[in-house]
């Protein structure tokens, strides 16, 4: 086995000793109570909001995993001095952070994949509750282009907290990614902010923090789906090539950053 | 062990509490922020799920204060509500659909605020101006709460314009610009609804409409039966009995409900418990 592969199982068993994949037993509670509420309390919105619900738990648990989990990949190895066992074995320093990454990305795959299977399973038994109408469109595997974006977005957020994580501590690291987040949000109020302020200046600045940010708010599809509107797939593409290349950029940071620590 | 006693007295704390009085605090009305702009900001990428958490609020808000009896009844929070649930969420039809409904009914079962109603509707077709569920509604409103039914004829012809609309919209758009305030135009448009609606909300709405109806048809011929008793003995019936041993009746009437209807100072009137109420304007839906 390649050493990243090592480096990337390695973080995916420590994830499951960590008792990390329990937030899918709350992801399951969660939509199987809220399901059962909901319906009491909607007026026949029982399907959107659980649509809704089970989009916005995807990407919460799987944010949540991304930034706490992310930002102590380096930074943990690093303090328990482990670091200098593993170094010391046939592994670069860009295999560790690569094969640290991809161990994450492992585990959010696995939480994503087995979450979205249980957003559809509830669906499909909430199909079964509903009107003919709504139940045509409950379990719409176009929803599933909604799950892919969140996927690849958690995919950046995890790049972005490791990148952190090769130089900063975990309280840093956790505040500068989800400022991050936060600030890849806004990304439109960036691009339009000459209508807002007089200054050029300030202006200019805006549109370079727009281009320059990671734009999180594309990879937000969710209203699209669940209102059955249409996401072409050049869009899925485009977006999908932003997020490697943003992802690609952030891991050669990386890389190029903890190759210059000094563990002497 | 411990655990479990610990865990039982904070259960047995809590059923106590419960029968304490509640404390003032004066917040049923409380809605942090109003304005829709930043909500969404606020909202990241969440706008629908919150979209779907006003909802909620909107409903409860409006289930809550109709069932209150107290006399500060208000339903100052239900426009506002509704107003964040569609700014998060443009294309939320039930919000429009039902908040409408909610908004334009009179008091005491809503805060009779057609105006705000048409506002939420015309919120909506900006959003989706080829939607025809709402085009629908934005005519009852003026059909029903305004009784401008040239307006509501403008409407539902609109509506009927749209490429997913019914069959039965166009010939109520002729209907209602013919007869607008008409009662059989009125009992058309709604059996047209009980009968084609997905919503089973909307339905039983419908359906309660046409009950309405059937309890204002109901009320007329009573009315010509006090009168013909009347004629014919000299004196007003001050009960049903009156009647009823005059054979104008076979017993106490009932209200399509099943409630009988009472006899007020030679009127007939609906139970004041009645689902019923309050009628349409039986001056004007003749």
């Amino acid at each position: 086995m390649p050493a990243v592969a090592r480096v990337a199982v390695n973080v995916f068993r420590e994830s499951v000793r960590d008792k990390v994949l329990y937030n899918l037993v709350a992801f399951a509670v969660l939509l199987m109570a809220a399901s059962y509420l909901i319906g009491q309390l909607t007026a026949g919105q029982d399907v959107k909001i659980i649509k809704d619900l089970g989009l916005a738990a995807i990407a919460t648990f799987g944010l949540l995993i991304a930034i706490f989990i992310g930002i102590g990949l380096v930074w943990k190895e690093v303090e328990r001095r482990s670091i200098y066992s593993i170094l010391s074995k046939p592994v670069s320093r860009a295999q560790f952070v690569v094969g640290k990454y991809l161990g994450l990305v492992l585990t959010l795959s696995v939480n994503v994949i087995v979450m979205s299977a249980a957003w559809y399973l509830v669906l499909a038994y909430m199909a079964t509750t509903v009107g003919e109408a709504t139940a045509a469109t409950a379990t719409d595997p176009a929803m599933l282009k909604a799950v892919a974006l969140i996927f690849v977005e958690l995919m950046l957020v995890t790049a972005l907290a490791l990148f952190f994580s090769t130089f900063s501590s975990p309280f840093l690291s956790a505040g500068l990614t989800m400022g991050l987040w936060v600030a890849g949000h806004f990304n439109e109020d960036l691009r339009n902010f000459q209508s807002v302020v007089d200054s050029t200046a300030a202006a200019w600045l805006a549109r370079g923090l727009y281009y320059l940010l990671p734009n999180f708010a594309a990879f937000d599809v969710k209203y699209q789906v669940v209102h059955g509107l249409p996401v072409p797939a050049s869009y899925l593409a485009s977006t999908a090539l932003y997020g490697a290349v943003y992802i690609t950029l952030l891991l050669v940071a990386s890389v190029a950053v903890f190759s210059r620590r000094d563990f002497k | 062990m411990a655990l479990a006693a610990l865990l039982a007295s904070a259960v047995g704390l809590q059923i106590l509490r419960e029968r304490q009085p509640p404390l003032t605090s004066g917040q049923d009305q409380l809605l942090y922020v109003r304005s829709p702009e930043a909500m969404k900001r606020l909202a990241l990428s969440y706008d629908s799920l919150l979209a779907d958490v006003y909802w909620i609020r909107a409903i409860q808000h409006y289930g809550d204060t109709k069932r209150s009896t107290g006399a500060d009844k208000s339903y100052g929070l239900l426009y506002p509500l509704l107003d964040l649930t569609t700014s998060l969420d443009p294309r939320f039809n039930a919000a429009y659909q039902f908040g409408a409904i909610f908004l334009a009914e009179q008091p005491p079962a809503g805060p009779g605020q057609p105006a705000q109603a048409v506002a939420l509707l015309e919120k909506g077709i900006k959003a989706q101006p080829d939607n025809w569920r709402l085009l629908q509604a934005l005519g009852f409103i003026h059909y029903w709460w305004y009784e401008d039914y040239p307006t509501a004829a403008r409407w539902f012809a609109e509506a009927a314009r749209q490429p997913e609309a019914p069959v039965w919209m166009a010939p109520l758009a002729a209907v209602t610009l013919a007869q607008g305030g008409n009662r059989n135009a009125s009992r058309q448009m709604w059996r047209s609804i009980a009968e084609n609606e997905r919503d089973e909300w909307f339905r039983l709405e419908a359906l309660r409409r046409l009950q309405q109806l059937d309890a204002l048809d109901q009320m007329d011929a009573l009315r010509r039966g006090l009168g013909d008793y009347r004629s014919r003995t000299g004196r007003p019936a001050v009960r049903w009995e009156d009647l009823i041993g005059a054979r104008f009746l076979r017993g106490v009437p009932l209200d399509p409900l099943g409630l009988p209807y009472r006899l007020v100072d030679g009127d007939v009137a609906l139970d004041a418990q009645s689902r019923l109420l309050p009628l349409p304007n039986p001056a004007t839906l003749r």
